[in-house]
């Protein structure tokens, strides 16, 4: 129990220190590579809290394809030194002093919950592929359909601004071919 | 996708196939007898060498790697003083042997002739000429030629007439 | 299991692997060359094996180079990013009953976690070396692995239904009966594609394409960072051939005159004798053919067997 809240506590503070380094990195791929990290230390505290399908989901949906997905079109941007300096100039005091007095009193109230002996240590149970999946398609039906039809939208959006209109190149056939 | 399967198989039974590679150090490559390899320098019937030095081999190398240096001997006939062939710049090109008009420089079938030193590679007179008439025995170009050396006159060479006496009536 | 037994696997596992994925290379140059009618390495010790050792000696002592137009510091991870999620993956497979790393109850799914961070070190490596052709790859190998992963996840699910477990032990004790490659013959087709696909050989090897992009993603790599990522691909080779023996073929399952690891060894050496066959006949697709192959084929396929066997599962 005790390397159990251990290694929940060392990964919260990676988590933590690593998403503190995604707003502060200049350079926009380093930022994702500490977003990476980030995520994968939220995928071993929901380790250790018990529920090891969300932690799966957790490192192939967001670590695993969004991130990729992100870096891929900043890959495409073919972002240079000017980026840099441009991010440097946006990041100044006046502009993260808000959120983070923000931050620090959330931070403030969770470490007074916890310090007041509010943490229940481990989940009761694990919560594993079979009880999300009741849970999804039990009392969630409603919410899982209306994002599947979030997506079926997302989809048809996609193919349709992605879709080429082949195009007759000729003085007399000039025409677009649907 | 049945022709990806059969491309798998095909070349699965490449497996009971001979091989092709050649072991070399202990298997010799048959080489064919025009094979362009090392240059050497060939001897008439005679044991004479054949070169005359006419600069003609030196003039065709497009890598410029043959240089001589012709001389007389008191016979008045012509052989190079020096004869060299840097082979680390040769490329074996063979317009040398197709240039040679006495069919003296040739190209044999023999291609070990790596070094560790690259000086080694400039092969010398001696080390050029061997033994032996080539590609072409029985060719001897005094023989044919109708030039005066020494022991053979105008005239002397094989199916030759005696020069004709300008200052004779006798047509 | 007590501890010691457990550090004695995890480290038998480790050093099995690390002599597997030198070993393959040897064995890869000489089936290449036997499918080629050559002899391939034969020189160095018996049959040429030493070959791998001269080979290793020469990646250790060759000059371990970073451009300096590349970012530095994630020039260095990338390597080390696909040699461990590789090794990661292992962790979850059988050898044998009681030959296993750690029996995670989330087995398969710890597997596609581990394939989907593999993929960063191509994206990265690729980025990081701030080269055209290099980048061409990552973009390639970027769209390749997102795109594979999907079925890789989706044909393996019908197993999962047919087991009822994630975990890799269950999936091939419920072999015993048949090989789950009779009922799931097309998730088998799909997954061994899209396996090839995740780890790049031959016929999909957009990302590298000698003949186009040099060498792709790794064109800036020398020396043992360039070593990082072809061990990493020879164990992908290894993970993916095990994966499928345990999956569809059995696992250690076999009849008893030889142990469970003999069988298991063998099924996966086949499965990997098929991976060099693959590369020594077929060529390799162009970019838009194997998305569209990927994406008009293989979903249709990998969602339709999902249905059926759901279908068949329920009644």
């Amino acid at each position: 129990m005790n390397t159990d809240l251990l290694i929940f506590f060392t990964s919260g503070a990676v988590a933590i220190v690593a998403t503190i380094l995604v707003i502060t990195q200049y350079n926009m791929i380093h930022a994702l590579l500490y977003l990476i990290v980030s995520f994968l230390a939220l995928a071993v505290v929901f380790y250790v809290l018990g529920a090891p399908f969300a932690a799966a989901l957790e490192v192939i949906v967001y670590a695993g394809a969004i991130v990729v997905l992100i870096i891929f079109v900043i890959m495409m941007l073919n972002l240079k030194k000017d980026a840099e300096e441009q991010e440097k100039s946006w990041l100044t005091p006046s502009v993260w002093i808000g959120p983070g007095i923000l931050c620090a009193i959330l931070m403030a109230e969770i470490l007074y919950v916890l310090l007041a002996g509010g943490f229940e240590g481990n989940a009761t149970q694990a919560v594993g592929a079979r009880e999300v999946g009741r849970s999804l398609y039990g009392p969630y039906l409603i919410a899982v359909e209306l994002s599947g039809l979030l997506l079926m939208a997302g989809t048809i959006g996609a193919y349709h601004l992605g879709r080429q209109r082949r195009k007759v190149i000729h003085r007399f056939l000039e025409m677009t071919d649907e | 996708m049945l022709s990806i399967l059969r491309t798998l198989w095909l070349t699965f039974l490449h497996m009971f196939h001979k091989r092709e590679t050649i072991l070399y150090p202990e298997e010799k490559p048959k080489l064919p007898a025009r094979w362009r390899g090392r240059i050497v320098l060939t001897r008439d019937p005679d044991n004479g060498e054949r070169c005359v030095a006419c600069y003609l081999c030196a003039a065709a190398c497009p890598v410029d790697c043959i240089a001589l240096q012709a001389t007389e001997d008191e016979t008045g006939r012509r052989y190079p003083e020096f004869f060299r062939i840097n082979f680390s710049r040769c490329i074996f090109c063979g317009y040398c042997e197709e240039a040679c008009p006495t069919y003296a420089i040739q190209l044999i079938p023999d291609f070990e002739m790596a070094e560790y030193n690259r000086q080694n590679l400039v092969y010398e007179k001696e080390d050029l000429l061997i033994n032996g008439q080539g590609k072409y025995p029985g060719y001897n170009y005094y023989k044919v030629a109708g030039i005066a050396i020494g022991g053979k006159d105008k005239g002397q060479a094989e199916r030759e007439s005696p020069p004709v006496d300008v200052r004779s009536l006798i047509p | 299991m007590t501890t010691g037994q457990h550090y004695i696997i995890l480290g038998g596992v480790l050093a099995a692997l690390l002599t597997i994925a030198p070993g393959l290379i040897w064995l890869e140059r000489r089936l290449l060359a036997l499918w080629q009618d050559r002899y391939g390495p034969n020189r160095a010790g018996p049959f040429g094996v030493l070959i791998v050792l001269a080979d290793t000696i020469k990646l250790f002592f060759k000059e371990d180079w970073v451009p300096p137009f590349a970012d530095r510091k994630v020039f260095i991870i990338a390597p080390a990013i696909v040699a461990i999620t590789v090794l990661m993956s292992f962790v979850i497979v059988p050898f044998a009953p009681g030959v296993i790393v750690v029996d995670l109850n989330i087995g398969i799914l710890f597997f596609l976690a581990m394939s989907s961070m593999g993929a960063y070190s191509i994206i990265l490596g690729g980025w990081a070396s701030n080269n055209k052709y290099a980048l061409l790859g990552a973009m390639r190998g970027a769209a390749q692995m997102i795109s594979y992963e999907v079925f890789m996840g989706l044909s393996l699910m019908g197993v999962v239904l047919l087991t009822g477990s994630f975990s890799l032990v269950d999936i091939v004790e419920a072999q015993r009966g048949m090989w789950f490659v009779v009922p799931q013959f097309a998730g088998f087709i799909t997954f061994l594609i899209a396996g090839i696909a995740e780890t790049h050989r031959l016929p999909f090897d957009i990302p590298e394409a000698e003949s186009e992009l040099i060498a792709g993603f790794h064109a800036e790599y020398s020396g043992m960072k360039f070593g990082m990522f072809f061990v990493g691909e020879y164990l992908g080779i290894t993970l993916i051939s095990s994966l499928v023996v345990c999956l569809f073929f059995g696992g250690w399952l076999g009849p008893a005159f030889l142990p469970p690891l003999a069988w298991f060894a063998l099924k996966t050496f086949a499965f990997i004798m098929l991976f060099i066959l693959l590369r020594a006949s077929l060529p390799r697709p162009r970019y838009d053919q194997l998305m569209a192959f990927g994406w008009k084929v293989l979903l249709p396929v990998t969602l339709l067997n999902l249905l059926i066997t759901a279908a068949i599962k329920l009644t």
